[in-house]
């Protein structure tokens, strides 16, 4: 690296600094009441200070960071990260991937219903970091409304037991057995679902698709909210059943463990059937689509498919994950399929990795469980989650475990 | 006998620009017919407009399949199904798919000829596992006929640029075209690559039984391997016949040297 | 019939604020072909910094015509810091990224800002003062229309013209327009695009800025949520219009705005906020470019 001219950066921080704390005064240290009779100003110079400092001292580590970006740009590398060398090396992958195996099938046993309960949202989060990155790591399109197919699964359910639970009595029937009915018609209508709305979206381009599949998700959770008649509108659908289990009596803490294990299940289901996908004919065609797309053309794929197979495809792991939730809490309301919950998951994918099905595993571990373990900081969650996707976008694109597609070997021996 | 490709009183306009203007072009099974002309002629566009990139503004393009009782019309088709008709095309800037192996280029020019499903592709039963063997095969035996099968393994991006246009050639013809349409498939190339490549081109049209029709500024190769050569100049046909009727043409002269 | 003006008024007044923060999207798209989700945020700051200042003020005794000037000042001098920086910080360096980068950093940098509002001042409902003249002549008319709508709409057709003559006239708005059809060649020919989208970024978010000080004077009240809100509001107005095209911006805007109110006002008021998103999907499936926008070609 160059030589550091230590003025030059004093220069910088300093005007940073200063740039900062004119930025942040009105907002940051003034704050007003206009409550009473004549607005009162309070001032709170700490956080001057903290402003003052705290950019100085940043500035210096942006500065190096961009550097250490524009370096390694240079040095255009195709080495692969430490955590999949070293975790790739067949010797070490067998038997830690068994391992972990184990711990996590033993885990309900081991661990209270409450830290059960907070890792069925993990796996659940799991299942929908991986649906939404068939469509945004595989078929290349941002995707900003996947909490509306997150409700379709979850009110599938709700629905189906709020309207045909007596029927269903009548019938002598348990209504866990509800849950299990609703898991095929859940995942159906949500690749239904994605089918339609992405049929009129597909030649859109990037940006525009994006804003309609937001538009879509917004207008899916209003719907649920003003359509009362229906859909129960926000006060939500209660007492959804527990999943059935041989006609056993199931209680939650039972319910914790038993929702927990399918939960995983289908986690470790989804992630083979995945990987298939990679490496089969559509997968090749969509790493040809983001490669090319006029290329691919050319050579026979139909653009429009790939991309339909891409969203349609994504939207079922939601339908899945929507009747666990409703499973898992008994409850639900429009109130968790906002924007923010789509927004939630895209930074799952974003941050563990586009494409890449290690990264989702990290990725929402890391969103559900940091939460967890740092309590005191619970206010700024969303403050950080915003600064997490505008720092890795500019500093590490590919994630914290990027993408590594198998690539095909040809032995001579083959023949 | 009808013809392979025929191309009748087309034109692209841009705007106030008419990129290709009433062009009538005709290529007959078996030929290999070259479209020459200046730089900004056209010839791209024509291309583009015949694989479906762009839609022609006015005129009609028809293909036969030499097994076909009747041809078909595909302007305003879409490029990949203009490509399932059986017309495949390379790219003057080269366009592989870098990021992926010489292999999986071929053999995402397999594409159309695979018959699994998206659920069969998740599930990954016998079949599906059968099929995906005989693509891997097809696509190296696909690599031997243009000499790339020591490169199977290599990104596309890492190859040396002559095997990289080789590589464009050998994708095209992956998805079983029988008319191949060729970009510039010598730029950049040396002599001696120059003189493989007419060898290459030769060979495909005898032994794969594809029809050709190259787009070219190298002479040296125009008039080794073309038959019948078009030649236009601002969008226009201005003249058509065999190369020493070509090179003797006063209206090419002029519009390759101007006056 | 009253009812009939009212809609229209309102819609109009509509209109016009989400013109003031159109304009703001349709300029960076069209300069850096970028969907600035932080463009709402910037809005509602612009508006809480004018509350902060002007509150101070006019508890010290400064009187309101002076508090307003101030204030919008104010607005519009910290809305263009803040947009300008957040394009050096956020932006910039993903230049040369694919598109999806640089919406995904777009849509982080809503997120903190919103957040950021959030947590320095409260989550509340907080009382807006309003400085806007009260014109007498207006007073047989306050159902059709009041003193902060005629303001508003006064404000929007200065800055409408300020604006046109700034793109058509100067020498900084001819830089815009190069910048915008072709960055590479405005570069070769010695325009400094940097400072060019650094400009574009400070008009958008200025107007953006008087228009949320003028909206929250009217409504009575700010939170930090707002620019969520108005800004995919504004957003759909321009794409309507056709994203890149200021006057489509407006048309868009005055399209979206009529729209809601008469919508609103005759078919359902539950439904409004939809109105907005249904517009816009109509829109994308019939003419993606928009009203006045161009068709685009791809080159191969």
């Amino acid at each position: 690296m160059q030589k550091i001219n230590w003025l030059e950066e004093l220069k910088k921080s300093t005007l940073s600094a200063l740039w900062f704390i004119f930025l942040t005064f009105p907002i940051m240290v003034m704050k007003v009441s206009t409550m009473g009779e004549t607005p009162e100003t309070f001032y709170r110079w700490g956080n001057l200070v903290y402003v003052g400092i705290g950019t100085f001292f940043l500035s210096f580590v942006w500065r190096y960071m961009h550097a250490r970006k524009e370096f390694a740009a240079k040095k255009k590398s195709t080495e692969v990260g430490i955590i999949r060398s070293t975790l790739g090396k067949p010797k070490v992958k067998k038997p830690s991937l068994t391992a972990l195996i184990v711990f996590l099938v033993a885990f309900p046993f081991i661990f209270s219903m409450y830290q059960t309960n907070i890792m069925i949202s993990v796996l659940i989060y799991i299942i929908l970091g991986l649906g939404l990155n068939i469509v945004i790591g595989y078929g290349g399109l941002l995707h900003l409304g996947y909490a509306a197919f997150y409700a379709v699964g979850a009110y599938t359910y709700a629905l189906f037991f709020h309207f045909a639970q007596d029927w269903f009595y009548s019938l002598g029937l348990q209504t866990g057995l509800m849950f299990w009915i609703a898991i095929p018609a859940a995942v159906l209508l949500s690749l239904v679902f994605g089918a339609l709305i992405c049929l009129p979206v597909i030649r859109l381009r990037g940006d525009y698709l994006a804003i309609v599949t937001l538009a879509f998700g917004e207008i899916t959770r209003m719907v649920l909210q003003n359509w009362g008649d229906v859909t129960q509108g926000p006060s939500g659908i209660s007492q959804i059943p527990r999943p059935w289990f041989f006609g056993m009596r199931v209680d939650p803490i039972f319910a914790s463990k038993y929702i927990y294990l399918i939960a995983l299940a289908m986690v470790i289901i989804s992630i083979i059937l995945i990987k298939n996908l990679e490496n089969s004919k559509i997968g090749r065609a969509w790493e040809a689509m983001r490669e090319d797309e006029i290329a691919c053309q050319s050579m026979g794929v139909s653009l429009a498919r790939s991309k339909l197979y891409s969203f349609a495809l994504g939207a079922m792991w939601a339908g899945f994950a929507g009747v666990l939730l409703a499973a898992k809490t008994t409850f639900i309301n429009p109130a968790s399929f906002t924007l923010w919950e789509s927004v939630m998951i895209l930074c799952i994918v974003v941050l563990g990795g586009m494409g890449s099905i290690p990264g989702v595993l990290v990725g929402a571990s890391l969103m559900m469980l940091l939460p967890e373990y740092f309590r005191a900081f619970s206010e700024y969650r969303m403050l950080i989650f915003g600064l997490v996707l505008v720092l890795m976008m500019i500093f590490k694109p590919e994630g914290i475990v990027p993408r590594v597609r198998n690539k095909y070997t040809f032995e001579e021996e083959d023949l | 006998m009808n013809p392979i490709l025929n191309v009748k009183d087309m034109s692209m306009v841009f705007g106030g620009l008419r990129a290709v203007d009433q062009v009538n072009i005709r290529i007959d099974k078996g030929e290999i017919v070259a479209l020459i002309g200046p730089n900004g002629a056209g010839k791209t566009t024509f291309f583009n407009c015949i694989t479906g990139v762009y839609q022609p503004t006015e005129g009609d393009v028809f293909i036969q399949a030499p097994e076909a009782a009747e041809s078909t019309r595909i302007n305003g088709m879409e490029p990949h199904v203009i490509n399932e008709k059986g017309l495949a095309r390379t790219f003057q800037n080269i366009r592989l798919f870098s990021n992926m192996t010489v292999l999986e280029n071929i053999m995402i020019g397999r594409h159309q000829h695979l018959k699994t499903g998206v659920i069969g592709s998740m599930f990954k039963g016998k079949k599906v596992k059968e099929e995906e063997e005989k693509c891997i095969h097809d696509s190296y035996n696909i690599l031997k006929k243009l000499n790339l099968e020591q490169f199977s393994n290599n990104l596309a991006k890492n190859l040396p640029y002559g095997a990289q246009r080789r590589l464009e050639i050998a994708r095209a013809m992956a998805t079983e075209p029988f008319l191949l349409l060729l970009d510039e498939p010598a730029a950049g190339m040396n002599p001696l690559e120059t003189r493989e490549l007419v060898k290459t081109i030769n060979i495909i049209r005898d032994t794969e039984n594809i029809t050709i029709l190259l787009i070219e500024h190298d002479m040296s190769l125009v008039m080794s391997v073309a038959e019948r050569i078009y030649v236009v100049d601002y969008g226009k046909l201005i003249a058509e016949g065999s190369p020493l009727e070509i090179k003797k043409n006063p209206d090419v002269i002029k519009a390759y040297l101007g006056e | 019939m009253e009812y009939f003006i009212q809609l229209f008024m309102s819609g109009m007044v509509k209109g016009s604020i989400y013109a003031l923060i159109a304009l703001g999207y349709t300029m960076v798209y069209g300069i850096i072909q970028l969907i600035n989700f932080a463009h709402g945020e910037i809005y509602m700051i612009g508006a809480m910094v004018a509350l902060i200042f002007g509150a101070t003020l006019s508890a010290a005794g400064m009187s309101t015509g002076g508090v307003l000037i101030v204030a919008l000042i104010a607005a519009m001098v910290y809305a263009a810091a803040y947009g300008v920086t957040i394009e050096r910080m956020a932006y910039k360096p993903l230049r040369n990224s694919p598109r999806l980068s640089a919406l995904i950093s777009a849509i982080g940098m809503s997120i903190f800002l919103q957040n950021y509002v959030l947590l320095s001042q409260t989550s509340n409902y907080i009382p807006y003062p309003n400085w806007v003249p009260q014109f007498a002549f207006l007073n047989d008319y306050r159902n059709i229309l009041n003193s902060n709508q005629l303001f508003i709409l006064m404000t929007t057709a200065v800055v409408m013209v300020f604006l046109t003559f700034i793109i058509k006239f100067t020498k900084m708005g001819k830089a815009m327009r190069a910048t915008a059809q072709d960055k590479q060649m405005a570069q070769l020919v010695g325009i400094n695009v940097n400072q060019v989208i650094s400009m574009t970024f400070l008009l958008g978010s200025v107007t953006a800025a008087l228009g949320g000080v003028l909206i929250c004077s009217y409504m009575g009240q700010i939170n930090y949520y707002i620019g969520f809100i108005a800004g995919i509001k504004a957003f759909v107005a321009a794409v309507l219009g056709g994203i890149g095209s200021v006057p489509g911006a407006v048309l868009g805007s005055f399209v979206l705005g009529w729209g809601e109110s008469f919508g609103a006002g005759y078919i359902s008021s539950d439904y409004e906020d939809a109105f907005a998103f249904i517009i816009l999907i109509i829109i994308l499936l019939v003419r993606p470019s928009g009203i006045l926008g161009k068709k685009e070609l791809k080159k191969v």
